[in-house]
């Protein structure tokens, strides 16, 4: 953590003003508010619109909960409406939900404030990104009113069932989910670069990648390899429909369905799973990696310390990013492909658990010796780190190939992937909310509510999947309709089903008191002054709060330190901002240095 | 406090919950009980650190709560603990790597002399083909099925004829030798799962997929079906019975061969 001198910086680099602001600014409502150039709105449009549409997975959640827990009570569920709802709830989570609110809601916000940048390089590129994102959301949802409902293939789409008869929405339903997902891809990229190159090119003077809060880190990592996975699920998608639409035959070999001989012929279904698993591995980490950054700047920062071993949680971030690269087909082990595949993707992924071990640990010895404030965005970070473990744990029984035969599409599975990217980032994405709230805004989200929220949402998530690996364990496999007349599956099992239920439904409704808390506090919150949380990184020294367009005022801010000087020995205050020059620090630490 | 207690709660819960659960394994009934040794033993080590790291979560949160004058270290790295740290981590993913792999090698080696049986799966059904007296299966194409050819042999190899067809019926296996089970699909993918055997594989329409096993238990077992395959997937189901091979011999005489099949299908048609 060297010290530059502020006289080094001054003769180093131009200064930072903008000549002619008024000329930057927007001039009217429409430019301001809605077709808006700014990150941090566009930021807001993102964030709404995956939250909003992430409303639609939960409602989606509850119903494949009711259908699992009482078994022919409800007339509005068939089979065809399960298998819907499982494929609604799954796609728009994982895509539309948190790619989303992390790389287009937080990466957005928080990228250019947190490393002293006016916007993103490329602010009109920008807003298309969101505008095509909104277009894919809502052909998503155009596929709800289609005929025959939207597709019923599970979030995985794999062919041939994904376009066959057989499978619901398979007429439109199936065309419109692929259009929007090649919408999203395209919105996606657009986002993407600018994400990239705004770190790479608008980080303001003083500001070294190895002073970037893990935040940047994170977002910037994860959106590097999203702009390399993504393209394969676009090829994935523009393929599929193409033999759906067209009767073209990448996936499809010869079938005989229902006694009819279909024209396909030569396609190969398991090509499909390899292009969808290249991207959908590094999916895991384009939702995890953020939600890594994130949560290890509120641990710091709450924790009142240092994150612990900085560099080393970097080049974690990187290497487990590499790794992703070459651990996808520990989703196929039982998929029929070449057997000795196993050996080679067993061994990646159970590699790939040191760097994400060694993240923990230093989580872990951040909390060691700090001065621990249990705020509420706190106790999600710490409710992060036991899910997450637990989660992380349990993908050591599902990527040790021979281990995973057994347990391979069974609840076991559900249990571990809901686990470990379903709840984990979920709750960082909630304590982040809490932690930046008073920035978006300038108001504190309400205390009692979110301690409400919290331990509903932290017990209530635990006790649903927890207890759900056992099921997988006894066999129960997944994706299915109704377990129905077995002989291995005890009557005790539809209580456990039961009580997972319950607890599900209760844990969602708790939602509603978050989402009302995010309204209410807007007007009635207390008001947070510019930095309540005492933290060091940029965004919390901005002039005005909430920021207003370009971020800084008249002058960017000169970067001297890194982000994590917290109770730093013979300072006055336990926190020194990152733009605050070495001068000002008292005489032991400036003197040493 | 109330914080640091919940997490001892969770930590020590989970264990009891996992103790306590009645929901567990099925009694194997298969060769397979190396791959529940190594669930066993990823579950001692994944276990322990779950423990180990929830329990020192809540010691920090409890000891070093923010009190009135209370000042955290400033410590940004200690490399030699990171250094052992990482190489703890790397010493227990390789105990449960090792036995992983060396086990999969097992699993992916079929034994030579494996008797060789067919499964093809359908939406929403199973159906089974034995090699007849000559012990080899005939080759087969999606393009040869019909009225009365339900699984595609290829009616001039006569390899096939002798085949023994079972379609629609329970699925008998003997007891005590290896057996390589060849898996087809004729629409979509399917998996052929029976819990109590452990092993499962996909089935591929357009290719030939397999798994091998020793059924080591008598029993009658579920067959069902581990991969989505629309909306009947819940109900493709199908029995499994392992007995001895005595038994096992006498039912599979009782079973139509594809010749006799495709007669009694050109008779029906005259």
């Amino acid at each position: 953590m060297v010290d530059v001198t502020a006289r080094t910086i001054e003769t180093a680099v131009p200064p930072a003003e903008v000549p002619d602001v008024e000329l930057y600014h927007p001039k009217s409502w429409l430019t301001t508010w809605v077709f808006s150039q700014d990150a941090k709105i566009i930021a807001i449009q993102y964030s709404m619109t995956a939250l909003t549409i992430g409303l639609v997975a939960l409602v989606a959640s509850w119903l494949i909960r009711l259908q699992l827990a009482f078994p022919n009570t409800f007339s509005f569920m068939d089979a065809a409406t399960y298998y819907q709802a499982v494929t609604v709830h799954g796609m728009i989570m994982v895509i539309y939900l948190l790619t989303a609110v992390f790389l287009g809601g937080f990466g957005n916000y928080l990228i250019p404030l947190m490393i002293g940048a006016r916007d993103m390089v490329f602010p009109y590129v920008n807003m298309l990104s969101y505008w095509i994102y909104l277009a894919a959301v809502l052909v998503l949802v155009a596929s709800f009113f289609a005929p025959g409902g939207p597709t019923g293939a599970g979030w995985t789409l794999y062919p041939p069932q994904a376009i066959l008869e057989g499978t619901p929405g398979y007429s439109a339903g199936i065309i419109l989910m692929l259009a929007s997902l090649i919408l999203f891809i395209i919105g996606f990229t657009m986002g993407g670069l600018n994400y990239v190159v705004t770190v790479l090119q608008g980080r303001t003077r003083g500001m070294t990648l190895m002073r970037m809060p893990l935040t940047v880190w994170g977002i910037f990592t994860a959106t590097v390899i999203a702009l390399l996975a993504f393209p394969a699920l676009f090829v994935g998608a523009v393929m599929m429909l193409l033999d759906r639409a067209l009767g073209t035959s990448f996936f499809m070999p010869a079938i005989i369905q229902a006694g009819e001989h279909l024209k396909y012929n030569g396609g190969s279904p398991i090509l499909f799973q390899h292009l969808f698993w290249f991207f959908g591995h590094p999916e895991v980490y384009i939702v995890a990696l953020p939600a890594f950054g994130m949560v290890s700047d509120l641990i710091s920062t709450h924790a009142r310390k240092n994150i612990f071993g900085y560099r080393m949680m970097v080049w974690a971030i990187i290497s487990i990013a590499v790794l992703s690269f070459v651990v996808w087909a520990h989703h196929m082990y039982v998929s029929g492909m070449y057997p000795a595949f196993g050996f080679f993707f067993a061994t990646t992924t159970l590699i790939i658990a040191v760097p994400t071990a060694l993240k923990v640990y230093n989580w872990v010895l951040t909390l060691w010796r700090g001065d621990i404030h249990l705020t509420v965005p706190m106790l999600f970070a710490i409710a992060f780190i036991v899910t997450f473990v637990n989660g992380g744990l349990t993908g050591l029984f599902l990527g040790n190939v021979v281990v995973d035969v057994p347990l391979s599409d069974t609840m076991f599975v559900v249990a571990h992937f809901h686990m470990v990217m379903g709840v984990a980032p979920i709750l960082v994405v909630f304590g982040a909310i809490y932690h930046w709230y008073p920035k978006i805004t300038g108001r504190m989200l309400n205390e009692v509510m979110g301690q409400v929220h919290f331990w509903i949402t932290f017990l209530g998530a635990y006790a649903i999947f927890f207890p759900m690996h056992y099921l997988g364990l006894l066999g129960v496999p997944r994706r299915y309709f109704e377990i129905g007349q077995t002989s291995f599956v005890p009557p005790s099992a539809e209580t456990l089903n039961i009580f997972i239920t319950v607890v599900a439904l209760v844990v969602g409704i708790a939602q509603l008191v978050f989402v009302f808390n995010l309204f209410w506090s807007l007007k009635k919150g207390r008001e947070s002054g510019p930095n309540p949380w005492r933290a060091t990184s940029l965004e919390w020294q901005t002039p005005e709060t909430p920021p207003g367009h370009g971020n800084w005022g008249k002058e960017l801010p000169v970067v001297y330190r890194w982000a994590y000087d917290y109770s730093v020995p013979g300072a006055e205050q336990d926190f020194i901002p990152q733009n605050e020059p070495p001068s000002a620090l008292n005489g032991a630490r400036a003197a040493g240095h | 406090m109330a914080v640091a207690v919940v997490l001892v709660l969770v930590a020590l819960g989970s264990v009891v919950f996992h103790m306590l659960s009645p929901w567990w394994w099925t009694p194997i009934a298969s060769n397979w009980g190396f791959i529940d040794n190594t669930i066993l033993i990823t579950f001692w080590i994944t276990g322990a650190v779950f423990v180990a790291v929830v329990l020192f979560t809540a010691y920090c949160i409890y000891t070093f709560r923010h009190r009135e004058g209370l000042r955290a270290d400033y410590e940004p790295e200690n490399q030699k603990l990171e250094t052992w740290l990482g190489l703890g981590t790397a010493l227990g993913v390789a105990a449960m790597l090792t036995p992983g792999l060396v086990v999969w090698y097992q699993f992916v080696t079929v034994p030579e002399g494996a008797a060789e049986i067919e499964v093809v799966g359908q939406q929403w059904s199973w159906a089974y083909r034995f090699p007849g007296p000559d012990g080899k299966l005939g080759t087969t194409d999606v393009r040869y099925i019909g009225p009365d050819n339900p699984l595609g042999l290829n009616p001039s190899d006569p390899n096939g004829s002798d085949d023994v067809i079972v379609d629609g019926g329970d699925l008998h296996l003997p007891r005590g030798g290896p057996i390589k089970v060849l898996l087809r699909s004729t629409d979509v993918l399917h998996d052929f799962y029976v819990p109590e055997f452990r092993a499962k594989m996909d089935m591929i329409p357009g290719t030939v997929t397999y798994f091998w096993l020793t059924p080591t238990r008598d029993g009658t077992f579920d067959i069902l079906c581990a991969e989505y395959c629309g909306v009947g997937h819940a109900n493709m189901r199908g029995t499994v019975v392992v007995e001895d091979a005595a038994k096992q011999k006498a039912w599979l005489s009782q079973q139509k061969s594809f010749a006799e099949l495709s007669a009694r299908g050109r008779t029906a048609a005259r």
